[in-house]
């Protein structure tokens, strides 16, 4: 039976392009669905009535949601160039380094994009508590995987083409020479063809990201 | 070499219980350390650094921290009585639903504890709904996980004491038998499995802790 599998996401999701980057590392077809979440389609409710977001990985008619849930299953199912190591314990550390970022890092500075203030200068502390955490992983090696990149690299993966965007945008230096592996860690990764050819593009996310910072700091 | 496995735990956690569970389920033998959150030891915060938080398990040295991480830990390491199914889209649902219940659910029980008034009422519409889903899951199945317990029944092991000693501490219209048959008649099936009562809170001592808490929150909000 030939395989089907759909990817339904947007052009500017960095969880749905953790998904793009397994797929492709792993040579797999599939077909991109790019979403409007301002008019969702029936089919993206209908394979995801729970959350009703991207992205979502349907395999042959079977949906799957959450991008952390969907690549542990994309890694179970193609077994080709592996995003998880064999080892227990090696794997337990790249599953915690995604869950720190998807449940840390990534809010703490989402928090200094969004916030104001005195709430905003405690998102700085904390984004940058977390980067040294970060900073400190990358201690001995090129990538979070070691030698070749793996699922922690994915997940980080959005630091390497959104942090200059919110940079730009709010004036503010968030990874500067205080984090000189996780600032090594980005050159390396993206010069991986893989990963820079699907990185969304600079221009068309600067103007997303400017609309957003507009709606949360209004002109007074 | 022996194997040397160690639990950094907490009396009252749900996510310390459920790594207990697991230990449990497998026979593998472990030495249990008790922290008091109020006053973290040395070697907890040296062992989980980045959350300073339990469960951490410590196997032959070396930690994990992250309940799910250390359940899917556990599962490979001991390859007795899997807890996770085999099939790849089996195990990417029954994670699907451990992490609703631990980002969704345990996060509206939180709002249901501490908010009160018209709050509490929306959050108690939002638990109900995701209760609800999460029933579902149930239907036509003896456990979560199928046949016998698994990973799923034992992540959702929060609901047979936590969701249910909540329910008595706040005596609001939460987690009744009355709305989720389903859920009660699973509780009724886990509570008859001897793993389950070992790792079973100690009730009132648990009523007491969360009627402690709230009013802590309480009076702290004032």
């Amino acid at each position: 039976m030939a395989e089907e599998v759909k990817l339904f996401k947007t052009w500017s999701t960095p969880f749905g392009l953790r998904v793009v980057w397994a797929l492709k590392l792993k040579g797999i077809q599939y077909d991109a669905i790019d979403e409007d979440l301002s008019n969702k389609s029936a089919l993206l409710l209908q394979y995801n009535p729970v959350y009703k977001k991207v992205p979502v990985l349907v395999h042959n008619g079977k949906p799957i949601s959450e991008s952390l849930v969907i690549l542990e299953y994309i890694d179970e199912t193609w077994k080709q160039n592996p995003i998880l190591p064999q080892d227990p314990l090696e794997k337990a550390r790249e599953r915690f380094w995604a869950k720190f970022n998807d449940e840390k890092l990534l809010p703490s500075i989402w928090g200094v994009f969004t916030k104001e203030g005195k709430e905003r200068e405690e998102a700085i502390a904390d984004s940058l508590e977390n980067l040294q955490f970060v900073e400190e992983e990358l201690t001995g090696k090129k990538f979070f995987g070691g030698e070749k990149i793996g699922l922690a690299d994915l997940v980080f993966g959005w630091l390497a083409y959104l942090i200059c965007v919110f940079e730009e945008v709010t004036g503010l230096k968030i990874i500067d020479e205080r984090f000189p592996l996780l600032l090594a860690w980005i050159q390396e990764f993206s010069e991986l063809p893989i990963i820079k050819d699907n990185f969304p593009p600079h221009d068309k996310l600067i103007i997303r990201y400017q609309a957003f910072y507009e709606k949360y700091h209004p002109a007074k | 070499m022996a194997d040397e496995v160690k639990l950094f735990g907490m009396w009252a956690s749900p996510y310390s219980r459920r790594v207990e569970l697991a230990l449990k389920l497998k026979g593998i033998p472990y030495e249990y350390i008790e922290e008091d959150l109020s006053n973290k030891s040395s070697l907890l915060l040296k062992y989980n650094p980045v959350h300073q938080k339990i469960p951490v398990l410590v196997h032959n040295g070396k930690p994990i921290a992250e309940s799910l991480v250390i359940l899917e830990y556990i599962d490979e390491t001991w390859r007795n009585n899997p807890v996770l199914p085999q099939d790849p889209y089996d195990r990417a649902m029954a994670r699907f639903w451990a992490k609703f219940i631990d980002e969704k659910l345990l996060t509206t029980a939180r709002k249901v504890s501490f908010a009160t008034g018209k709050e509490q009422d929306q959050a108690i519409e939002q638990i109900t709904e995701q209760l609800k889903l999460l029933e579902n899951e149930l239907k036509g199945k003896e456990y979560f996980s199928g046949q016998s317990i698994g990973y799923l029944d034992i992540v959702a092991n929060v609901l047979v004491f936590w969701f249910r000693n909540l329910q008595e501490a706040l005596g609001v219209d939460m987690f009744t038998e009355e709305k989720f048959p389903i859920i009660f008649e699973w509780i009724g099936k886990l509570v008859k499995i001897d793993t389950v009562n070992e790792c079973r809170i100690p009730k009132e001592k648990h009523l007491d802790y969360i009627r402690t808490r709230l009013e802590a929150l309480k009076f702290s909000s004032k």
